[in-house]
C-alpha cells in the first residue's frame, strides 16, 4: 500500500510534465486543428538553449526565463514562417512538415551539442522544506512551477483581452476578422505559448531523464495519450489526463514491470480513439456530409 | 495533390516505358559482376526499402492513410524471419512468404481499429505504435525467442548448388532480392492500376462519393493496410537476412520515419517513385555521414519541408513533369508524331 501511494504521488509528478506537454500540444490544437508531432524535440532544443547559458555562467532562474522567451520568439517565427505556407495544405503534407521540423530540431541539436547524455541541474535543492517521505524536492517543485504554468494559462485566456481574442481567432476565425482580431497573428502568438509551456516542461524534466536529443520522444507520447485522453481540444481536460497518464504510468509500472511503460501509452492511445474518440472532456464533432 | 495520375486503363504500358523498364532490368542483372560484394550489399537493402516503401505508399500515398510507424511491420516482418531461421531451422527462402503472411494479419488487425480515426488521428495512434515497437521487442516475455536487446543473429545464406554460374554470397541474396522486388512490384502495380486502384484514390479523394459509388470504404481501407503491411514486412524480412542481424533498437521510430522520408522524396502515390526513394534513404545517409553523424537527418528534414513546399510529388512528379514537358516541346515540333494515345493523361 505504500508503495502504491508513492507510485500514485510520483506519477502525479512526472504526471504534471506530460500535463504541461499536453497543454501546449492543446494550444496548438485549438487554434489550427493540426497537432504538432514537434512539439517535444522543440521543447529539447529550449532545454539545451538553458543548458548553454548555465554553462556560460547565467544564473539558473535567469537562464530559465531567458529560454523561455528564446522559445517563445522561435515558436511565433516557426508559425509564421514554415506552418503559414502549408496552412491549408492537405493534412498529409502539414503532418509532413511536423515530422520534418521534428527530424531538424533532432540532428541540429545532436549536431551541436553531441548525442552524449549530460547531466541538468535542478533548481530545488535537496533537502529542502519541500522534501517529505513520498517525494523529491525537484518531483515537488516541478509539479508546483506546472501548477503556476497552469494557473498562468488559465487567467490569461480568461480575462485578459489578448486571451479572449486568441480564443475567438480559434473559433471562429471569419467573424474575429471582421471585427478585428488580427487572425494569423493570434495563431502565431498560440505557437509562440505552446513552444514557451514546452521549454518550461522541458527544462523541469531534464534533470529526471537526462539532457540528450532523444530526451522527448517518451514524454512526447505521453502528452498525446494524455491529451486524447482528457480530449484534445479541452485545455482543462488535457492537463487532467497528463496527470492521469502519469499516474497510470507509474502503476502500471510496478505491476507489469517498466519495460511496458510505452506500450501503456500506446494502449491508451488507440483505446481513447476507438472507444471515446473525443475524450473524456472535449467536445463531440458532428460532420455534415 | 489533384494533379496526382490516375491509374490508367487503356494501354498499360507505352513502348518507351517497356524499353524503360527491360533497360533496368538488364542492368540490374549486369550490375552485381561490376560493383564490389560491399555495394552490392547497399543496392539489396535498397531494393529491400524499395519494397516498403512501395507497401507505405499504397497506404498514404494511394489511400490517404498517414502511417508515421511501418518501421513496426518492418520490424515483425524481420524478427518473423529471423526466429523461424534461428529457432526453427527454417530456409530462409521459406521465411519471406510467412513474414509477409505474418505482417498481413498484424497490419489488417491494426487497420481495423484504424478505420475510425482519419488523418491526424492516425497518424497519432501509428507514431505510437512505431515509437513503442523497441520496446515490445524487448520485452521479458518474448525473451526467448527475440533475444531480448541482444538480438538474432542469422547466418548468411549459400547460393544453391543448382546455379550453373558461381556466385558470390552477396551476389546471391542480391538476385534473390531482386526476383522477390520485381515480382511484388509487378503484382502492386497490377493492384493499383486497375478497378482496386481506383477505389484507393477514390478513397483518399472522395470517402462519402466513393462509399456513395458502392465502394466498401471500409475493407479497402483495412485490406490496404493489411497488403501494405505485408509488404512492409517482406522487406524487412529480405532486409533482415541481408544485414545477418536483428536487434529492437534498429527498428525504432527513425526507421518509420526513414520509411516516410523515402516516400515523400520518391512521391507519393507513384510506384516507381519507391524505387528513388529506396535509392535516395539507402545511399544520402552513407555520403552525409562524412559530414556529421547529425547530418543525414538534418538532410532529410530539410528535403521533406522542401519537398512539400516545392514539389509535393517528389522526385516521380519532377521526372513526370519533365518528361511531359520535353514531350510536348517534340509535339509541337512534330505534331502528327506524337499524339498520345487517349486515357493516358486523367487526373484525378
Amino acid at each position: 500500500m505504500e508503495l502504491l501511494v508513492h507510485q500514485i504521488l510520483s506519477g502525479l509528478a512526472t504526471g504534471g510534465i506530460y500535463a504541461s506537454v499536453a497543454l501546449a500540444l492543446v494550444m496548438i490544437y485549438q487554434a489550427t486543428h493540426l497537432v504538432n508531432f514537434a512539439q517535444g524535440e522543440m521543447a529539447m532544443f529550449a532545454t539545451y538553449l538553458a543548458w548553454t547559458l548555465m554553462q556560460a555562467g547565467v544564473p539558473y532562474w535567469g537562464a530559465f526565463f531567458i529560454t523561455v522567451a528564446a522559445a517563445f520568439v522561435v515558436g511565433v517565427l516557426l508559425e509564421r514562417i514554415v506552418i503559414q505556407p502549408v496552412e491549408n495544405a492537405p493534412i498529409l503534407s502539414v503532418v509532413i512538415v511536423f515530422i520534418g521540423l521534428l527530424v531538424i530540431f533532432n540532428s541540429v541539436a545532436g549536431w551541436i551539442y553531441s548525442y552524449t547524455i549530460k547531466p541538468f541541474p535542478s533548481p530545488f535543492p535537496q533537502n529542502s522544506f519541500l522534501d517529505n517521505k513520498y517525494l523529491s524536492s525537484h518531483d515537488m517543485g516541478s509539479a508546483l512551477v506546472t501548477l503556476v504554468v497552469l494557473a498562468l494559462v488559465f487567467v490569461f485566456f480568461r480575462y485578459t483581452p489578448l486571451g479572449l481574442a486568441m480564443r475567438a481567432a480559434a473559433q471562429n476565425p471569419v467573424s474575429s476578422r471582421l471585427v478585428g482580431v488580427r487572425v494569423g497573428w493570434m495563431l502565431a502568438l498560440g505557437w509562440g505559448l505552446a513552444s514557451a509551456i514546452g521549454a518550461v516542461a522541458g527544462i523541469m524534466v531534464a534533470p529526471v531523464v537526462f539532457l540528450e536529443p532523444n530526451m522527448m520522444g517518451g514524454i512526447l507520447l505521453y502528452a498525446f495519450a494524455g491529451a486524447l485522453l482528457g480530449g484534445i481540444d479541452s485545455p482543462g481536460g488535457a492537463v487532467l489526463g497528463g496527470f492521469l497518464v502519469g499516474v497510470l504510468e507509474n502503476v502500471v509500472g510496478v505491476y507489469l514491470g517498466t519495460e511496458l511503460k510505452l506500450t501503456v501509452a500506446l494502449v491508451i492511445i488507440v483505446g481513447v480513439l476507438v472507444v471515446r474518440p473525443s475524450g473524456l472532456f472535449g467536445k463531440v464533432h458532428v460532420a455534415r456530409v | 495533390m489533384n494533379s496526382m495520375r490516375a491509374p490508367s486503363s487503356a494501354p498499360a504500358l507505352s513502348s518507351r516505358q517497356i524499353a524503360g523498364i527491360a533497360v533496368l532490368l538488364v542492368a540490374a542483372c549486369v550490375l552485381p559482376f561490376v560493383l564490389g560484394n560491399y555495394q552490392v550489399f547497399q543496392i539489396t537493402l535498397a531494393l529491400a526499402y524499395a519494397i516498403a516503401l512501395l507497401g507505405l505508399n499504397m497506404l498514404t500515398g494511394y489511400n490517404g492513410q498517414i502511417s508515421l510507424g511501418h518501421g513496426a511491420f518492418y520490424a515483425i516482418g524481420a524478427y518473423t524471419a529471423a526466429i523461424l531461421m534461428d529457432k526453427a531451422n527454417f530456409p530462409y527462402w521459406a521465411t519471406i512468404p510467412i513474414a509477409g503472411f505474418v505482417c498481413l494479419v498484424a497490419g489488417f488487425l491494426f487497420g481495423l481499429p484504424a478505420l475510425r480515426l482519419e488523418g491526424l488521428y492516425l497518424a497519432l495512434a501509428t507514431f505510437a505504435l512505431g515509437v513503442a515497437m523497441p520496446q515490445i521487442l524487448k520485452h521479458k516475455g518474448l525473451e526467448e525467442w527475440t533475444g531480448s536487446s541482444m538480438g538474432v543473429v542469422i547466418v548468411k545464406p549459400d547460393p544453391p548448388g543448382w546455379l550453373p554460374i558461381t556466385l558470390s554470397q552477396d551476389q546471391w541474396l542480391y538476385f534473390f532480392t531482386l526476383a522477390w522486388t520485381v515480382l511484388l512490384f509487378f503484382a502492386g502495380w497490377n493492384i493499383l492500376r486497375g478497378r482496386v486502384g481506383r477505389a484507393l484514390v477514390a478513397i483518399r479523394d472522395q470517402p462519402v462519393a466513393a462509399q456513395a459509388m458502392g465502394v466498401n470504404t471500409a475493407l479497402y481501407k483495412s485490406l490496404t493496410f493489411g497488403l501494405s503491411a505485408c509488404y512492409t514486412g517482406v522487406a524487412g524480412a529480405l532486409g533482415a537476412i541481408a544485414v545477418q542481424f536483428v536487434s529492437p533498437d534498429s527498428f525504432n521510430i527513425f526507421l518509420s520515419i526513414t520509411l516516410v522520408v523515402g516516400v515523400v522524396v520518391g512521391g507519393l502515390a507513384s510506384i516507381s517513385g519507391a524505387l528513388y526513394g529506396a535509392l535516395f534513404i539507402q545511399f544520402i545517409p552513407n555520403i552525409a555521414d562524412q559530414i556529421s553523424k547529425a547530418a543525414p537527418w538534418a538532410i532529410y528534414g530539410v528535403f521533406l519541408i522542401a519537398l512539400m513546399y516545392v514539389m509535393p510529388s517528389g522526385v516521380a512528379g519532377a521526372i513526370r513533369l519533365a518528361r511531359r514537358r520535353w514531350f510536348d516541346k517534340a509535339r509541337v515540333a512534330a505534331p502528327e508524331k506524337a499524339a498520345s494515345p487517349p486515357g493516358r493523361d486523367v487526373q484525378v
